[in-house]
């Protein structure tokens, strides 16, 4: 199972083990990690699952959508390059090892 | 499809008084008779359990919502309304009109309202704490939504009484003939005229939400009349949800106190408790699909052309997906609750309506020290909607 990795803003870093074929925010919040809200459940509504990507890692990742791509304008804690949304990242395999920073707030 | 079995039966009737008044007995009954039940008293299909509930939420393509989301079927009669361009489509067709609500009420677009609701919030809870006993239900659940909502659309100040009833008519239309739904329609009429006129673009001030989605046809992204229906779509859906959900989130609290004190001491969990009350009252109770095709779920079969009724309330309750499901929870992990549906059709104006939940619970939770229940508690009846008509409260203000 790969392994992803959280750093909390105060640098603690958490792993977790997450099944291919699911959302990097579903292994998350079923996992009990603070500091992703995803109020909507996984439905690309909402921008409260933002994460910021390893710069090295960001190209292993799917690309992104016109709807994330306007999510994450309004995201509570500012958006920059290597922001995505974690529902909408689909846990492989080639993601063993990712890096995900958590931002200081998701409301 | 050879293995599938019939479902059970029931006779029991999810829009009538016995029912709205106490809904939870009767969702434990629909869920554990089986994964599909068959509601023999109306000739549908209906789904109570969280996992079977969320699985025809997201499978549009099986169960569409363009032959209505109400009892009544569109193949076969006609609908009281032109459909909405949101709410009763089906993808491809659906997916335009919802770009351009989505791009409108966006969490850019929250950011920029969150100021003056807050600011409206602290306003409200000081008047109230004037009067210190008020019901809940006018005086607070229906009147913050109306100090905020119609100026964010950008609605004229003559007629705004007009919106509480017309939405009220589209949730009852979604039920069965009976005597509410048959209410409704036979008063629809002057309400349904004013928010028709309301939608035009020359009746919405600049800046407001209602400007924003006729922009969308300025670029021909959606032509000049489905601009106008998705107002209405905003003015149908954008508030009573609110005021019931709002009115949830009161009545939980004060019903509560454990959970109150909770959220005054320490009101940045006012968010959350809104979101819990939405899980545990969903005030938006049922819609329902039409099977395209047979299909199998939960291992009972389904016809081609049937109405299938989701129970979001039994979902929400169902001790499959939840720990101690009675409970208010402010402290709960609620996400995934199906209150504001899921799939392509999850509720669009959802981070409207938290945005309202909170900075009013959150100005609460900072200066009221107490909220309890003074009088008798009145239920609103609705074929959809889950609310109260009156819910009498005392508050007491924190102390400086």
């Amino acid at each position: 199972m790969p392994n992803i990795v959280f750093v909390h803003p105060d640098g603690v870093r958490e792993e977790l083990e997450i099944d291919e074929g699911t959302s990097v925010m579903q292994g998350a919040t079923s996992q009990g990690i603070d500091g992703i809200v995803a109020e909507c459940g996984g439905n690309c509504m909402c921008a409260t699952c933002h994460v910021y990507v390893e710069p090295s890692q960001l190209a292993l990742l799917p690309a992104m959508s016109e709807d994330e791509d306007a999510l994450l304008d309004g995201t509570a804690s500012e958006r920059r390059p290597n922001s995505r949304l974690s529902c909408q990242i689909e846990v492989t395999q080639a993601l063993d090892g990712l890096v995900l920073n958590l931002p200081e707030r998701q409301v | 499809m050879s293995l599938a079995t019939d479902a059970p039966a029931s006779d029991v009737d999810p829009f009538s008084v016995e029912f709205f008044e106490d809904p939870h007995r009767i969702h434990e009954e629909l869920r554990e008779a089986g994964p599909v039940v068959w509601l023999s008293r109306y000739g549908i299909y209906a789904v109570a359990r969280y996992a079977e509930v969320h699985a025809v939420l997201n499978d549009w393509r099986t169960f569409c919502s363009s032959r209505g989301v109400g009892m009544s079927d569109f193949a076969k009669e006609t609908p009281w309304r032109p459909p909405s361009l949101v709410l009763e489509t089906d993808p491809p067709e659906h997916d335009r009109a919802r770009a351009v609500l989505n791009r409108v009420l966006s969490p850019a677009a929250m950011k920029r309202l969150r100021e003056g609701f807050a600011a409206a919030a602290e306003r409200k809870v000081d008047e109230l704490l004037e009067r210190r006993s008020f019901d809940a239900i006018p005086d607070l659940a229906e009147a913050f939504p109306l100090s905020v909502f119609p100026d964010a659309v950008g609605l004229r100040q003559e007629g705004r009484e007009h919106l509480l009833p017309y939405a009220g008519l589209a949730f009852n239309a979604f039920g069965p003939d009976n005597e509410l739904r048959r209410k409704a329609l036979a008063e629809a009429a002057p309400h349904v005229a004013w928010v028709t006129e309301q939608c035009r673009r020359e009746n919405l001030s600049p800046g407001g939400l209602g400007a924003g989605i006729h922009e969308a046809s300025g670029t021909g992204e959606i032509a000049p009349e489905e601009a106008t229906l998705l107002v209405r779509s905003l003015l149908t859906a954008g508030l009573d949800t609110t005021v019931n959900g709002i009115g949830a989130a009161v009545y939980c609290l004060a019903r509560f106190p454990d959970q109150w004190r909770k959220l005054h001491a320490q009101p940045s969990l006012a968010r959350a408790a809104f979101e819990e009350a939405v899980r545990f009252e969903s005030p938006v109770q049922t819609f329902f699909r039409t099977t395209t095709r047979a299909v199998e779920i939960g291992g009972i079969g389904i016809g081609e052309g049937h109405k299938v009724l989701m129970f979001l309330g039994a979902a929400n309750r169902d001790p499959r997906r939840w720990e101690r499901p009675e409970q208010y929870d402010i402290a709960r992990r609620a996400s995934g609750h199906v209150g504001f549906g899921n799939g392509v059709h999850m509720c669009v104006g959802q981070l409207l309506a938290r945005l309202e939940g909170e900075v009013l619970l959150a100005a609460m939770a900072r200066k009221v020290e107490s909220i309890e229940i003074a009088g008798p508690v009145e239920r609103r009846y609705n074929n959809t909607l889950r609310g109260l008509a009156s819910l009498p409260v005392a508050i007491k203000p924190a102390s400086a």
